[in-house]
């Protein structure tokens, strides 16, 4: 296998983009990305892209050959990729796999939905298709539902708080304030989440990322023409994907992915460390629960210690760990076919520097994304 | 839901026929692979529904079909009690918890079997039938 | 001879109180109980239809699951014929005695589908397996007990050993009318067979002419009626007729009964019967269930019936007649055998469904009946 890095970055604001189409968000964010990149269409080998479900949102499939025929390429292979809100992620590491295997030289992956264009009781319905349709979503569990079981038996558990669980959503939306791509850029508090609107108890609203729209997409080179064309090569030092039960009833510990145990177990294998040498992370917080369980599953924290390490401040720039320094799903927002690539978008700015007020200082950066309540999980590990 | 779709989860929607393995192994619903070894198959197994609330939530904002007004109409008045159900033979399954104050439910609630609508495919299609649960 | 070798019954959870309605319309809560003497009615919740009713129902009829047990009233024959009954399962689905159950007839005036029977939803649900007819009955408020006949004649005629029949409702009516006091939720199924029965079957019979005083037209939803029109030519025409035949033909009299149930769309119309046929309130007891869980349409007189059977004393005697518009009675007379005291310890009482109750406000009644909806 060959070394692998990203040369090039691009992503489209997140959030409401009334005007915007899923195809005019993917090309932008690929365009940014090549143009960040320095290197031209000819260039490119192969496309990836990740959505969820741009037949449900958008009515419309076959997004590979329309990435590749409405970005200007010329009849190169593309590779539409899904797994849920994990569609990004996975697109990234299929991209990868691609590079690195010697297959193509130079790859363009991106992440995109509009998800907007439906209202927000059909947007529950669709990503509820995440869940098992037949023994979770057609019974009547939404996907804030099925967090929502996770929430309440942490707190049953462990004794979290849900004042604990608020703190996430404060904390992400204080970094996302920073972030000019972000759907929210405004402080909130702990008891504007606590009383906000309850969607599925213990989870309120401002417990819950947003419906967004957004794309972004990343160039990924091999470690010979990134050396030629970079100055800032962004290396990708591990790759995990590993699955779980699709429904959360079937695991063993409700409280565990046993998808991003792995994929991080492989991740670090591969990247020769170890949680202690990760400088700062994005993780897939859809809901504030879900960061919880990641700093556990990632082994950042003892289990059942998470609500702790974010009261403390642990979790926030300056602190002993940043995470989600972009905001996060939560803030930042989760077009969620885009999120795992944004997510390694600001860990490539993290690395070069390049974040603004958000600086970390980290020369080692994870991510972790999700898709549906832990079925399938990417982690990757990025480092200068 | 199609109507062949619906019709083929019946015995795992009305009478909770899950299977069982050679091994000894239970699932809910019925699986064509054991979850513990593997062998194939298993035979129809029927589960006797009763069980323990292990979590639940309380849904405040429903869903409704993309592909326009009420396809698929939901039997269920907001908001309801889902929650994860240990049944006494040992799988989870997911299930609305009726017949109860949403305040009142707790983990630990012991639950019996019930049989409730499900959905309606609209006013025009079919209905479709299956299990729920309510406190002992 | 033949009759029930077991019953199950349900009532929904919620409630609405009778004030509770009047205040919506600016009535008089005091005077509409004293006229319709009913304090609440039974609701159905959102995903409850005649169905899951009848489901219910059946279940519990065959939850029943009577040992072998030689303390029992007669050990030769108090447990049931299918050798296949076993004490040693805990399961209540499927019931071996389901496998016997060659007839399925449920009653109702809200039955789902126009087209397309409950009863195979209920064969389905509680394990009868295939080698079973059915058909749905319709006869207003009576349709229930029109199936018992029905399953009766099959199982007396040896077309079926076991037939399941009963009524169940989740009566419609529309806000304003004052059917709305009173349409309410509720049924109860009976396993009739020829031996073994619980309650002998001795006589039944009916009383019918062609009187529309309360009728739905297809595709409507609400029922219309004719008022006044629905009490001397109707109610209390059939129901007397019919209960007097039935008294002549056994060669009884009223006396002769320790409980009598008369169909119920109020608290009133029975009373009034009952005292025109020289009933008392004591032999009325058991079977007056309207004041509290209103008028179960097709389960109303048969629910009476099950609360009868859930507390009646082998020996005693007990007549049922129905009513239902359009129109018609059934009357049953049936004597309670000793194999009732070991069934009675196992069946779930009609009574724990009563005494468990949660009260509705109206819009949260509109909720449950699909009068409003959420998006």
């Amino acid at each position: 296998m060959r070394k692998v890095a990203i040369i090039g970055v691009g992503m489209t604001p997140f959030g409401q983009l009334w005007d915007r189409s899923l195809i005019s968000l993917a090309v932008e964010a690929g365009a940014k990305a090549i143009h960040d990149a320095g290197i031209t269409h000819k260039d490119v080998g192969v496309l990836y892209g990740g959505t969820m479900s741009s037949g449900l949102f958008s009515g419309q499939e076959h997004l590979a050959s329309m990435f590749a025929d409405h970005s200007g390429f010329d009849h190169i292979p593309s590779v539409r990729v899904e797994a849920a809100c994990a569609s990004g992620g996975l697109a990234l590491r299929q991209a990868y796999i691609d590079v690195a295997s010697g297959a193509h030289d130079i790859a363009v992956v991106g992440g995109v939905e509009k998800m907007t264009d439906l209202g927000i009781y059909p947007v529950t319905k669709v990503l509820s298709t995440a869940a098992d349709a037949e023994r979770e979503s057609s019974l009547g569990v939404t996907f804030p539902g099925i967090y929502a079981m996770m929430a309440r038996l942490h707190m049953h558990k462990y004794h979290t708080t849900e004042e604990q669980l608020a703190m996430v959503a404060v904390k992400n939306h204080a970094h996302a304030i920073h972030n000019p791509h972000a759907q929210f850029r405004r402080a909130i508090t702990v008891d504007q989440v606590m009383g906000s609107v309850k969607i599925a108890d213990p989870l309120k609203l401002l417990d819950a990322s947003p419906v967004s729209d957004g794309g972004a997409a990343l160039v990924l080179a091999d470690e010979k023409t990134a050396r030629s064309q970079s100055d800032t090569p962004v290396w990708i030092a591990g790759s995990g994907h590993a699955t779980d039960t699709i429904a959360l009833h079937d695991r063993e510990d409700m409280l565990s992915m046993r998808s991003t145990v792995y994929a991080a177990r492989d991740a670090f294998r591969q990247a020769g460390l170890s949680p202690k040498d990760i400088g700062m992370a994005e993780l897939h917080d859809c809901f504030t629960i879900a960061e919880l369980l990641a700093l556990e599953d990632l082994g950042f924290v003892d289990r059942g210690a998470s609500g702790s390490f974010i009261e403390q401040g642990q979790a926030h720039i300056g602190g002993s760990l940043p995470i989600n320094p972009s905001g996060g799903l939560k803030a930042k927002g989760h077009p969620v076919g885009a999120s795992g690539i944004a997510q390694a978008i600001e860990s490539v700015l993290q690395l070069r520097g390049d974040a603004g007020l958000r600086n970390t200082g980290a020369e080692i950066a994870l991510t972790q994304n999700v898709g549906g309540s832990g079925g399938t999980a990417v982690v990757h590990i990025f480092r200068r | 839901m199609a109507v062949p779709k619906f019709w083929r989860q019946i015995p795992a929607l009305y009478n909770l026929e899950g299977s069982v393995c050679g091994c000894g192994a239970l699932a809910f619903p019925p699986r064509e692979v054991c979850p513990k070894c593997h062998a194939v198959g298993l035979k129809p197994h029927r589960f006797r529904g009763k069980g323990t609330v292990e979590t639940f939530t309380i849904i405040r904002t429903p869903t409704t079909d993309p592909e326009g007004e009420n396809i698929e109409v939901p039997a269920r008045s907001i908001p309801y009690v889902m929650g994860i159900i240990r049944l006494e033979e040992g799988p989870r399954l997911t299930a609305q918890i009726v017949d109860a104050r949403p305040e009142d439910v707790r983990i630990g609630d012991r639950v019996e079997l019930v049989f409730r609508k499900l959905l309606e495919k609209g006013p025009k299609g079919v209905i479709q039938y299956g299990y729920k649960f309510r406190p002992v | 001879m033949a009759g029930i070798i077991s019953w199950g019954s349900y009532v929904p959870r919620y409630r609405i109180k009778v004030e509770e309605i009047a205040s919506v319309w600016g009535m008089d809560p005091e005077k509409v109980k004293a006229g319709l003497r009913i304090q609440e009615k039974a609701v159905p919740d959102i995903d409850e239809d005649a169905a899951t009713i009848a489901v219910e129902c059946a279940r519990n009829a065959l939850a029943v699951d009577v040992p072998s047990d030689p303390a029992s009233a007669d050990s030769s024959s108090s447990s049931f014929p299918s050798s296949s009954v076993s004490s040693s399962s805990s399961s209540s689905l499927p019931s071996p005695l389901a496998e016997h159950i060659h007839a399925i007839y449920i009653g109702s005036e809200s039955h789902p589908y126009a087209v397309k029977p409950t009863g195979t939803i209920v064969g389905e649900a509680i394990g009868v397996g295939n080698d079973y007819t059915t058909a749905d009955f319709e006869f207003a408020c009576k349709a229930g007990t029109a199936a018992m006949q029905a399953a009766l004649a099959m199982v007396r005629s040896g077309m079926a050993t076991f037939a399941l029949a009963g009524g169940a409702d989740t009566a419609q009516a529309a806000p304003g009318d004052p059917l709305e006091y009173t349409a309410a939720a509720g049924g109860a199924v009976f396993i009739i067979g020829k031996d073994h029965a619980v309650a002998e079957i001795n006589h039944t019979l009916s009383f019918t002419s062609d009187t529309p005083d309360f009728w739905r037209r297809a595709h409507e939803r609400y029922p219309s009626h004719g008022g006044p029109f629905t009490g001397e030519p109707a109610y209390f025409r059939h129901v007397i007729a019919s209960t007097k035949k039935l008294m002549h033909v056994a060669g009884t009299t009223p006396s002769d009964y320790d409980h009598v149930v008369l169909h119920q769309p109020n608290g009133k119309f029975p009373a009034r019967a009952a005292a025109r046929l020289g009933f008392t309130r004591e032999q009325m007891a058991l079977g007056m269930l309207v004041p509290l869980i209103g008028n179960t349409y097709s389960g109303a007189a048969i629910l009476g019936l099950a609360n009868v059977l859930d507390n009646a004393r082998p020996g005693q005697r007990v007549l049922l007649t129905s009513y239902g518009s359009g129109a018609g009675s059934d009357s049953f007379d049936i004597t309670i055998t000793d194999r009732i005291v070991p069934v009675q310890k196992q069946i779930r009482p009609l009574q724990s469904y009563i005494g468990r109750k949660t009260y509705l406000d109206y819009p949260a009644y509109l909720q449950k009946v699909r009068a409003i909806q959420h998006t």
